[in-house]
Formats: C-alpha cells, sequence, structure tokens
C-alpha cells in the first residue's frame, strides 16, 4: 500500500516539474512579447538608432545582424559539411579520429567570451582590420562549426546504406557517390545545420563585443560599393547587432527610452528565434521524409 | 564504408577539401589554446605576479600606481563570485531538468515529445542577452522589492543562470534515460515493482553517468556564460557575504574592463589570465564529463 502511495507522489512530482517547465517558458516569452511587442512598428525596425534623443530605431542593428549571419554562414556551411563529409566517409578510428572529435568538443564547450578575445588578437589586431564584421563573422564560425560538422554528420550517417552501394555498384567513385547522392538526399539535415548556427549567429553577443564592435556608424543606406567605409555591405567596418544592441544600451545608454528600445529588439530577437524554430522542425520533418521514402 | 580493392580507385581533387576542412577544426582549436595561453601567462611571466596572489589573494587594485607598490592583481573575488553563481544555478536547474528528462521518457512520452520538447528548444534559442535583459526588468526589480538590497545579486545571477542551463541539462539527460533497454525495465515490472520504485532502483542507478554528464555540461555554460549574468550580478570586486549581495565573475570582469585597458598593462594582461583560467576550466569539464562516460553501465 506504502510503495502505492509513493509512486502516486512521485507520479505527481514529475508532472507539476513538467508545469514549470512550461510555465517557465510561457512567463517568460509571454513577458518578453507583451512588453516588446507594442514598441514594433516599421519605423522601431527600419529607423535609425539614436544614440543620446529618444525615439530612436533598431533599422542599423536590424542590417547588421543578418548580414553578419550571411558572412559567418558563408565560412561556416563549407567548413562544416566538409569537415562533416570527411568525419563520415573518410576517418578510420585512431589518433587522427580522436583529436578531430577533441577540437570539435573543446570549441563546442568554448565560453563565448573566450572566443571573442581569441578574435580580437587573431582577426581584429594581427590582421590589422580593427574592429570589423569580418572578424566578428570569423568568431561566430569558430563558435558554430562544432554544430554544423555535428548535424551534418548525423545526416550523412543516417543516409541508407543501400544507396551508397547501389551508386557504387552503377560505377560511380567515392566522391561522386557523396556528391551526386550523400549529399542531396542530406540535404535537408544541413539546411537545419544552418538555419540551427544562424539562430545562435543572431543571438550571440559576448563574442561580438571586440571583435565586430559595439557602434553601427554613420552608414548610407544608399551606397552600395562594397569598398566605401559607409556603405552597409563593406565587411571591414565595425558593426553592431540587436543582441549587442540590448547589452550595449542597458550598460552605457544615454537615451532616455533605454526600456522602450531593450524591450522592442528583444522581441524581435525572440520572434526571429522562434521563427527559426519552426523552420528547423519542417526541415526536420522533410529529412525523415525523405530517408524513409528512400 | 568498404573500399574498393581490385580496382584503381579514381580521386578527384575534391577529394582533399573535406581533410583540410577536418585540418581547420584542429589547427583552429590548437590556435585559441596557444594565443590565449601566450598572453594569459603574461601575468605570471612578464609582470611577476604570483600565481599565489592571483588566485588567492581578494585585492585587486589593478591600477594602483608603482609608488604605492604597483598593480595588486588579487582574482579570488572573480573566481569566488564565477563558483557561486554557477554553483547555484546547478542547484536549481539540475534537479528540475533531470525529473523533466525522466518525465519526457517515461511518464507521458507522447506530451513529452510534443510540448515539453519543444518548448525546452525554444528556451535554449532564446539568446543569453534576452535572459540578461529579463533578469535585470523582473528578476532584479523582483528581488530589490520584496528581499531588500540593491536586487543586482548572486541570487539574480544565480536564477538566469539556472532557466538559461535548463535546456542543456535536460536534452543531454533525455538522451540518457532514452538509452535505457525497456527489457530491464519489463523485468523489474513484471517483478512486481511500482514505475516509481523501477525509475528510481533500475533505471536511476544505471543511467547516472549520464545524468551527471548532462549536469557537467550544464555547469560548464553557465561558468562561461558573461552578459546575461554580468547584467543581474552588480559587478562589485568585493566577495558577498549573502545571496543578495553584489559580486563579480571571471566573464563580467573580463566583460567590463577588456575595452577599457590598454594591451600589454598588467591590468589588461590579469584579465587575458581570467580568460585562460575560464578555457582551461571548460576543458577540465570536457575531460571529466569524458571519464563519467567511460564508467557508464550502458557503454
Amino acid at each position: 500500500m506504502k510503495s502505492k502511495t509513493a509512486d502516486r507522489v512521485a507520479t505527481w512530482a514529475f508532472w507539476l516539474t513538467a508545469a514549470i517547465i512550461l510555465a517557465v517558458l510561457a512567463l517568460f516569452v509571454g513577458y518578453i512579447l507583451y512588453r516588446g511587442l507594442p514598441v514594433l512598428s516599421p519605423k522601431f525596425l527600419f529607423g535609425r538608432s539614436e544614440s543620446v534623443r529618444a525615439g530612436g530605431g533598431i533599422g542599423p542593428q536590424l542590417f547588421d545582424s543578418f548580414y553578419l549571419l550571411c558572412l559567418s554562414t558563408l565560412f561556416t556551411v563549407p567548413l562544416g559539411v566538409g569537415a562533416a563529409i570527411y568525419l563520415a566517409e573518410y576517418a578510420r578510428p585512431g589518433r587522427l579520429l580522436e583529436l578531430i572529435r577533441t577540437s570539435t568538443e573543446t570549441l563546442a564547450s568554448l565560453p563565448s567570451i573566450v572566443a571573442g578575445l581569441f578574435g580580437l588578437l587573431v582577426f581584429v589586431n594581427l590582421t590589422g582590420w580593427g574592429y570589423s564584421l569580418m572578424a566578428g563573422a570569423l568568431v561566430l564560425t569558430l563558435l558554430n562549426l562544432p554544430v554544423m560538422v555535428r548535424v551534418t554528420e548525423d545526416s550523412l550517417r543516417a543516409v541508407p546504406s543501400s544507396l551508397r552501394e547501389a551508386s557504387l555498384a552503377l560505377g560511380a567513385t567515392k566522391w561522386q557517390t557523396i556528391w551526386h547522392v550523400l549529399l542531396p538526399v542530406a540535404l535537408p539535415g544541413i539546411v537545419t545545420g544552418v538555419i540551427i548556427t544562424a539562430g545562435r549567429a543572431l543571438g550571440e553577443a559576448a563574442a561580438l563585443l571586440y571583435t565586430a564592435g559595439q557602434s553601427v556608424g554613420a552608414l548610407d543606406f544608399h551606397n552600395w560599393d562594397i569598398t566605401s567605409p559607409r556603405s552597409p555591405l563593406n565587411p571591414f567596418r565595425p558593426g553592431e547587432t540587436m543582441a549587442v544592441h540590448v547589452w550595449k544600451v542597458n550598460t552605457e545608454g544615454k537615451i532616455p527610452d533605454i526600456r522602450r528600445v531593450a524591450d522592442g529588439t528583444a522581441a524581435t530577437l525572440v520572434l526571429v528565434v522562434l521563427l527559426f524554430n519552426v523552420a528547423v522542425r519542417w526541415f526536420t520533418h522533410r529529412l525523415r521524409r525523405r530517408l524513409q521514402g528512400a | 564504408m568498404a573500399e574498393h580493392r581490385g580496382r584503381k580507385p579514381t580521386r578527384s581533387w575534391a577529394e582533399l577539401v573535406p581533410p583540410v576542412c577536418a585540418g581547420v577544426l584542429i589547427v583552429a582549436t590548437l590556435a585559441v589554446i596557444v594565443f590565449i595561453a601566450e598572453r594569459g601567462l603574461a601575468t605570471f611571466l612578464v609582470h611577476g605576479v604570483s600565481p599565489r596572489e592571483f588566485f588567492f589573494s581578494t585585492l585587486w587594485k589593478p591600477d594602483r600606481p608603482p609608488e604605492a607598490g604597483g598593480p595588486a592583481l588579487g582574482a579570488l573575488p572573480f573566481i569566488i563570485g564565477s563558483v557561486l553563481v554557477t554553483g547555484l544555478a546547478v542547484l536549481l536547474a539540475a534537479p528540475l531538468s533531470i525529473m523533466t528528462a525522466f518525465f519526457i521518457v517515461e511518464i507521458a512520452p507522447s506530451a513529452g515529445r510534443r510540448i515539453i520538447q519543444p518548448a525546452v528548444e525554444i528556451l535554449a534559442g532564446i539568446p543569453s542577452v534576452v535572459y540578461g535583459w529579463v533578469g535585470l526588468s523582473v528578476i532584479v526589480v523582483f528581488i530589490r522589492e520584496h528581499f531588500g538590497g540593491l536586487g543586482f545579486s548572486v541570487l539574480a545571477g544565480g536564477l538566469v543562470l539556472a532557466v538559461m542551463i535548463v535546456p542543456t541539462i535536460v536534452s543531454v539527460a533525455t538522451e540518457a534515460v532514452r538509452s535505457f533497454p525497456p527489457e530491464a525495465k519489463e523485468a523489474a515490472l513484471a517483478l512486481g515493482s511500482t514505475r516509481w520504485q523501477m525509475l528510481r532502483w533500475v533505471v536511476f542507478p544505471a543511467v547516472l553517468p549520464g545524468l551527471i554528464t548532462a549536469v557537467i555540461l550544464g555547469m560548464a555554460r553557465a561558468f562561461g556564460e558573461a552578459l546575461a549574468v554580468q547584467m543581474v550580478i552588480g559587478n562589485t570586486h568585493t566577495v558577498p557575504r549573502s545571496l543578495l549581495d553584489q559580486t563579480i565573475t571571471l566573464t563580467s570582469g573580463i566583460t567590463l574592463d577588456m575595452g577599457y585597458t590598454v594591451m600589454g598593462t598588467a591590468w589588461n594582461n590579469a584579465l587575458w589570465t581570467m580568460a585562460l583560467v575560464l578555457l582551461i576550466i571548460s576543458l577540465f569539464f570536457i575531460v571529466l564529463s569524458r571519464t563519467i562516460a567511460k564508467r557508464g553501465v550502458l557503454r
């Protein structure tokens, strides 16, 4: 009889913890959206940011966030997919494989502020670029590579071996098999990796403070000459992302409406995260269907 | 993959790309370690600060002029602050997360998969500055109004970090619980155990190494988190006497001062030493989780 009671109490406790987790999420996201959604307007999202006056928007920060994201994806995807192909298709058990795994693990658990400091030494100072989007993008690549490699490797390994064998049996070389059979089948998995790393890149701030910088500078959104320091497209200018902006206005902001700007920026970030989350779900679903159909 | 012996393999130049990419991973990791260590050791090698002073002194006067005895670089307040907020966060998050993992796998698999797991994934994706911002505008204010003090406190830092590491612990712990073979569970139930007895005495001890690994990964994340903590902790160079006191951590110290100090000065190099400490601790956490995972019953 006593053990039955214990069982019932335990079951209640488990349901209670699950409820707590849900409540935390609901309160958190609910609070941010409740505070932030009223702030969001085209004028806020695309307007210029102010440094001393009220009423500023986050236009440049929004642009920098996505531009930085694109730049880092440009490095993360080829490097990550390449390393994943090596791990899934070429590597054999041994010292070298151990070394690669250890490296990936080390990078995966690297505190982002430490990665940022490494970027400051190497990509900001050593290269002579100064605070620049390029330096920020390279540090984001460093932080995101382990995730990209793991997700891609998993989806390559999930491809049924019958497909590999069929391709090889038809006389295709190993590389042709990888390029024309494995990669296309694993594509939704790779896209999932891209979206996950994109979400992390958008939210990252500590690694960018001393690499991409903390200011947007005087940008001219009609100047598309990539070499001009005032052009938004110049990858060697400093930039400030939305995530850095939330931190910056709170610690050093001189604007009177810190609360409004931070609420609006936080809500924008959370909305993008939710959107990415839905996208990941959709692509994982597609990968599963494709693998089962194959 | 089977190699094709007896046939000359046709190689393409493109096949050089994968090993080069894998090589980049190794080179990048080594570069991080070498560069941070080279800078971080300067405090001891160039400025002659003894490791004993750095790790065990609470006197932090990095800009003290040479007449008064030169810079005093006791980093103990930073270390204690980091350990305290991390410990508090783990204490709060670990039981909750492990129970959640059991809930997802054993208690209500369908609700777990459809509702709790997606919820945890969303929590995982929320940027750390957003956690910091909610901590600053809600938790700090709440503590100030209901418990007294300034609100910026060890407690606020611990709470914010706890919410942040729940997703890390839950996802790894869920994998661990899921790896338990169903036959052993059925055997326990067939012997007359209730579900709780089966979970407590059969599943829990067997998956414990996996659960500990999960907690260590959460701990590593909490220890390395910078901005969310920095926004709610007050950043005074003091050792806290209660949960409601302000303090500083290794990460928040680096974040605050790196922009204001000149490269090569003792103060600046002390910040690099803190970064080196962070790096070494994160490597230590990796080794620790590997050792424990190897001891696992199921692997």
